[in-house]
């Protein structure tokens, strides 16, 4: 094939390489922490070291008398002022939520709660003057782990009188999308299969690679806030809305973002202590989080207690699941708060027909940092939960892991299929991803390989995990977000701008922050009005180019944002025939659109539609009664969610000797209905399948018992790097949505949402013969190592006569560091 | 992440930076390749008044031949010895170690002399210094002196360089003809030694004729495991015979426990680390 032949006849579909890439990865571009303003002042906070405590005096004297400090405030200073950080989804009416001030004002309830600002002609200046400023605190005793935050016996906001903000439940009987719970458990309990577990989902950090920034510039007639975040339009809402700042003052851009994974999907205390700053010195402020401030005080993620109840037939159909949760909010309640774990609620029957399902989820405030969304928000935790009892049930009925699924997952002639939560699923293939990962991972040489290294005791041995998922994303339908009590809509917005010159502007109410929307937007618009791709710019991201929007997060850029680039398209494409057909001297009946020519139907007669743009501009021969202009907007609301779905395969090495687990391969087959470009969707892949990896293996904040993150830098929060993985093995199968015309699902969660239990069932799955039926998150060496102990190795040669025994059934985080000093650890068995 | 502010010089000769420090005293704080001290000084952990800074200084740098030794200059980067030719062909167990040491960025910025006299106990370049016999070069006003291996690291961040010395050298005991192995265990690659095992064996018509073995991570300082040196002394270069004589590994070590794991697991890892490193140095 030559070149020519490869180019593809659409831009939709095509490997472009992002227009965005060049300047992002040399750096020569705009990150908040670039911009320079004239008599620019710099803010550093002074953070609480106290996970709980109340502030009994701050005084700020020595500070103020630092060389080029300009101000230094208190929460009392500014308290009219500062605004609160809001939670936009109280997913109960009855939910308590304490106020949550940007600046502590005489009560902080985490570690690295800000307590005052110190603004300074230099960020230099400002970091030694806060070093001055003193903070009297009385401790107050701090509640940290969800579990024991319900006992309510340690409260994190005395005030409250109670560590539990909302209990929210879904129960398939109540609501008429499936059978009752407890009758179909007892019925299992009886003549059945019950599976009950409880699992735990660590706390996490999103890692943005791009800490956050804040540059306010409160002269002039707006104020305009530039802020490394990825709602810029809710930030813009939110202030308004808590300072009383009138919205149409205020300006917010969010520049180039590095980076956020629902780690910008919050309107921050830095934030607002900024705006605050800036507004009482009258002067542009920056403020610029270090690593350190970043992992302590940017919202966490993830952090549940998951009870659970599986019921089957003794063929292992599943009849129902019961899900309890704790999920930890930490010390307030966040922007989505709350509403991370109710995500999850329609997720945990994933891809199956079960007859049964209830789903229960308790949140608590504790003294830690704050919990929101984090990529996957709810649906990771989800998808563990049921891709790991899947297993279970597997090795129960006693049939591979991928029977099991095949037997409960929804048949692909059945869809649209409505789920026992009550979500309809528009499209799907479970049968076909399956067929295709299986083929590239070679999964019965694997098994084959498996039986053997079990037969021959290789010291090393090997596990398969399977994690057949699905989620719902791309947020969202406003009415179903409006009968959740959400407060805000789920619509996004575009507009197109036909210039004079034949170049267009696509303007989008998303707010990327590393995804690739200006690549795949320019595709779109180019097939969608026959322009030149590289004739396209994208503008987002400033409240002021791009003035209705509702910002990016969910995965719901492209199915959301996307379509309405779509309308907004075909809207020019309809301004632009009537001047075409009158330039044309046709009717416009006769007029045909395509490759951004309109025609007359049977002649030679054509115009260029850029043509038709600048015939606009001129406006010197336009029909009678034709107003000038062939811009248009257009908004999208979409009528359900997008749910994608893949098959992902994963082997994993255990060396019994050290508990080291090496992955050996990794297959996904995702389906996101039709690609806009195959490179970015490959990158998203990857990108959120280490993400996932990364939970399974590595990443977990961790507290001391005085509530101080002990994991506060990269030394201890172990992200990884391409060095610790492998090449992934990625390919696509298609089942276009039925909810976009261009038939896309979302893609930026998947990877992460799917990638953890494939890797957590590898790992069991190896050690499942020495006795072995759950790890805890991460897998660390040192957990796997223990856990082979205490089950009682049965390698040849083990001699481990003080062995622990194996864990009782229901205690599945047995391996908590140092509780088994007894074991044998001097090494001469192994 | 800003310091505080500290006063800066960069002298260009040993002689200078000696000056330098005596005139500072014990607010100076001596800079190498920077990759410890300054994220030391940006989270504001220290605040020197003084930061002398040895990176001009160029007869610290390089890596040569002297008789029996290989001497390397205290500023030579980790880089520059991973790709020194004397240094793999004489002293090997340091060119497998370096190889392992965090990422090439840090690895062309940070200094072998840094490194040692910084003197983390999980650090990779204490544990081959120690089992290679190293002799650590140390200059003050008085002129140079030389200190064993042994002496060297005296605990956690202390060694032997006093107030107002230099590390400027370190000579490495040729260990030409010996096989070496570097076991590091990490979780992800670019961390610190949970535990390390550093092995250099003399192999001898298939029995092990002479062993150094040294322990990163085992306890405040790097370790000799000197009771599987001699165990080793004799044996077969077999797994049974090997893993027998490792098997006193963790003997009199204090390993610590942290979030990648408690000191009985590091105990266990240094005894399954030395067989494989012994085991894979007698290239059996």
């Amino acid at each position: 094939m030559t070149a020519v032949e490869d180019r593809p006849k659409t831009e939709v579909g095509a490997a472009r390489k992002r227009k965005e890439d060049q300047r992002l990865i040399t750096g020569r571009t705009k990150w908040t922490d670039n911009i320079q303003l004239t008599g620019m002042q710099h803010l550093a906070m002074v953070r609480s070291p106290f996970a709980h405590a109340r502030i009994t005096g701050i005084d700020t004297a020595a500070a103020k008398k630092a060389p080029g400090v300009v101000a230094v405030l208190t929460g009392a200073d500014i308290k009219d002022t500062q605004g609160a950080i809001a939670n936009a989804w109280p997913i109960t009416t009855d939910q308590k939520a304490p106020a949550h001030l940007p600046v502590a004002v005489d009560h902080v309830a985490c570690a690295g709660e800000i307590v005052a600002l110190v603004v300074a002609r230099t960020a230099a200046l400002a970091r030694d003057a806060a070093e001055l400023v003193e903070v009297d605190y009385d401790e107050l005793p701090a509640v940290l782990d969800a579990k024991e935050a319900v006992e309510d016996a340690v409260l994190a906001h005395p005030d409250l009188g109670t560590n539990k903000s909302a209990l929210w439940r879904l129960d398939s009987g109540e609501q008429g999308s499936g059978g009752d719970v407890d009758e179909e458990i007892a019925k299992a309990r009886a003549d059945g299969i019950v599976i009950e577990r409880e699992y735990r989902q660590q706390r996490l950090i999103p890692a943005f690679m791009e800490p956050r920034s804040t540059v306010v510039d409160p002269t002039g007639e707006q104020i305009t806030v530039w802020t490394s975040t990825q709602v810029p339009h809710i930030l813009r809402f939110l202030i308004a809305a808590t300072t009383g700042l009138p919205e149409s003052k205020v300006r917010v851009i969010a520049p180039d973002v590095g980076g956020g994974f629902g780690g910008k999907l919050q309107t921050t205390a830095e934030e607002f202590a900024t705006l605050a700053a800036a507004r009482h010195v009258g002067k542009p402020v920056k403020y610029t989080e270090t690593r350190s401030e970043s992992l302590v005080s940017g919202h966490h993620g993830r952090d549940q207690y998951q009870t659970l109840t599986l019921a089957a037939t003794k063929d292992g159909t599943v009849t129902a699941l019961k899900v309890d949760l704790i999920a930890n909010l930490g010390a307030y309640v966040g922007l989505v708060g709350g509403g991370v774990p109710v995500l999850g609620a329609w997720m945990f029957n994933a891809i199956y027909k079960f007859r049964a399902y209830r789903f229960t989820v308790q949140t608590v405030l504790t003294n830690t940092t704050w919990v929101d969304a984090y990529r996957g928000a709810g649906r990771p935790e989800a998808t563990y939960a049921v891709e790991r009892l899947m297993d279970e049930l597997a090795v129960e009925v006693g049939v591979d892991p991928l029977e099991i699924r095949e037997k409960n997952w929804i048949k692909h002639e059945e869809f649209p299929f409505t789920s026992v939560a009550g979500m309809t699923y528009d499209s799907g293939n479970y049968e076909a991803a399956t067929a295709r990962a299986k083929e590239l991972f070679d999964y019965d040489g694997l098994r084959r390989e498996q039986q053997e290294r079990r037969a021959s005791k290789d010291p090393v041995q090997l596990g398969i995990g399977v994690s057949t998922f699905t989620e719902m994303c791309g947020l969202a339908p406003s009415r179903v977000l409006g009968s959740l009590n959400y407060g805000a809509g789920g619509w996004e917005h575009a507009s197109i701008r036909m210039l004079a010159t034949g170049k267009v502007e696509v303007i989008t109410g998303t707010s990327p922050h590393g995804q690739g929307h200006e690549t795949a937007w320019s595709q779109i618009a180019a097939d969608r009005l026959g322009v030149p791709f590289e004739d396209i710019e994208v503008l987002h991201g400033d409240t002021q180019i791009s003035p209705r929007g509702l910002d990016t997060y969910g995965s719901r850029s492209l199915v959301v944002g996307g379509e309405a680039v779509v309308r907004a398209a075909d809207k020019v494409v309809e301004k632009a025939k009537v001047v075409a057909a009158h330039l044309l001297e046709a009717s416009i009946d006769d007029v045909e659109f395509s490759q951004g020519r309109f025609t007359v139907r049977g002649t030679d007669n054509g115009i260029g539609i850029t043509e038709i743009a600048t015939a606009q501009f001129t406006s010197h021969n336009l029909p009678d009664g034709v107003e000038s202009g062939i811009d248009a907007d257009a908004t999208f609301d979409p009528d359900n969610f997008s749910f994608p779905h893949g098959t992902h395969l994963c082997a994993m090495e255990v060396d019994t000797e050290t508990g080291q687990v090496t992955m050996r391969k990794y297959v996904s087959v995702d389906d996101v209905g039709q690609i806009i470009n195959p490179l970015i969707v490959e990158g998203q892949v990857h990108g959120g399948v280490v993400q996932g990896i990364a939970q399974a293996l590595w990443e977990e904040a961790v507290f001391d018992d005085q509530g101080t993150l002990v994991s506060g830098s990269f030394v201890d929060y172990t992200l990884p790097t391409a060095a610790d993985t492998i090449s992934l093995v990625t390919e696509n199968t298609t089942s276009p949505s039925t909810t976009n015309t261009l038939g896309t699902k979302g893609v930026g969660e998947a990877g992460a949402i799917a990638s953890t239990p494939a890797v957590v069932n590898a790992l069991v799955d190896a050690l499942r013969p020495l006795g072995i039926n759950d790890l805890q998150m991460p897998c660390t060496p040192e957990r796997v190592w223990k856990a082979i102990q205490s089950a009682g190795s049965n390698q040849a040669e083990a001699t481990t006569g003080d062995a622990q025994p194996h864990f009782d059934a229901g205690a599945p985080n047995q391996d908590t560091p140092g509780d088994d000093a007894g074991a044998s650890t001097d090494g001469a068995g192994q | 992440m800003i310091p505080a502010s500290f006063d800066y010089v960069a002298p260009t000769s040993v002689a200078d930076a000696l000056a330098a420090l005596a005139e500072a005293g014990d607010d100076a704080k001596v800079l190498a390749g920077g990759q410890s001290l300054l994220p030391i000084l940006r989270m504001r952990l220290n605040a020197p008044e003084k930061v002398i800074d040895l990176g001009r200084i160029e007869e610290l740098k390089g890596v040569s031949e002297d008789g029996d030794h290989v001497v390397i200059g205290a500023m030579t980067t980790y880089a520059d010895v991973l790709a020194s030719d004397l240094v793999r062909q004489h002293a090997g167990l340091l060119t497998d170690a370096i190889a392992e040491v965090a990422d090439p960025q840090i690895r062309h910025r940070g200094t072998v002399g840094g490194a040692l006299v910084h003197a983390d106990p999980a650090g990779d370049v204490g544990a081959p210094a120690l089992a290679l016999e190293t002799e650590f070069v140390i200059t003050g006003s008085g002129g140079e002196r030389t200190v064993a291996a042994a002496d060297f690291f005296q605990d956690l961040f202390e060694t032997a360089v006093g107030e107002g010395e230099l590390l400027t050298a370190i000579r490495v005991p040729k260990h030409t003809g010996w096989g070496h192995r570097y076991e590091k265990f990490v979780r992800v690659s670019h961390q610190w030694s949970i535990v390390a095992v550093a092995a250099t064996v003399r192999v001898d018509g298939g029995t092990i004729a002479e062993a150094r073995i040294g322990l990163t991570n085992m306890g405040s300082t790097p370790l000799r495991a000197t009771a599987v040196e001699q165990a080793l002394v004799g044996k077969a270069a077999t797994d049974e015979a090997v893993r027998e004589a490792c098997a006193a590994a963790a003997e009199g070590t204090n390993p610590p426990s942290d979030l990648n794991g408690d000191s009985d697991y590091r105990r266990h890892l240094a005894t399954v680390l030395a067989r494989r490193a012994v085991l894979a140095a007698a290239g059996a």
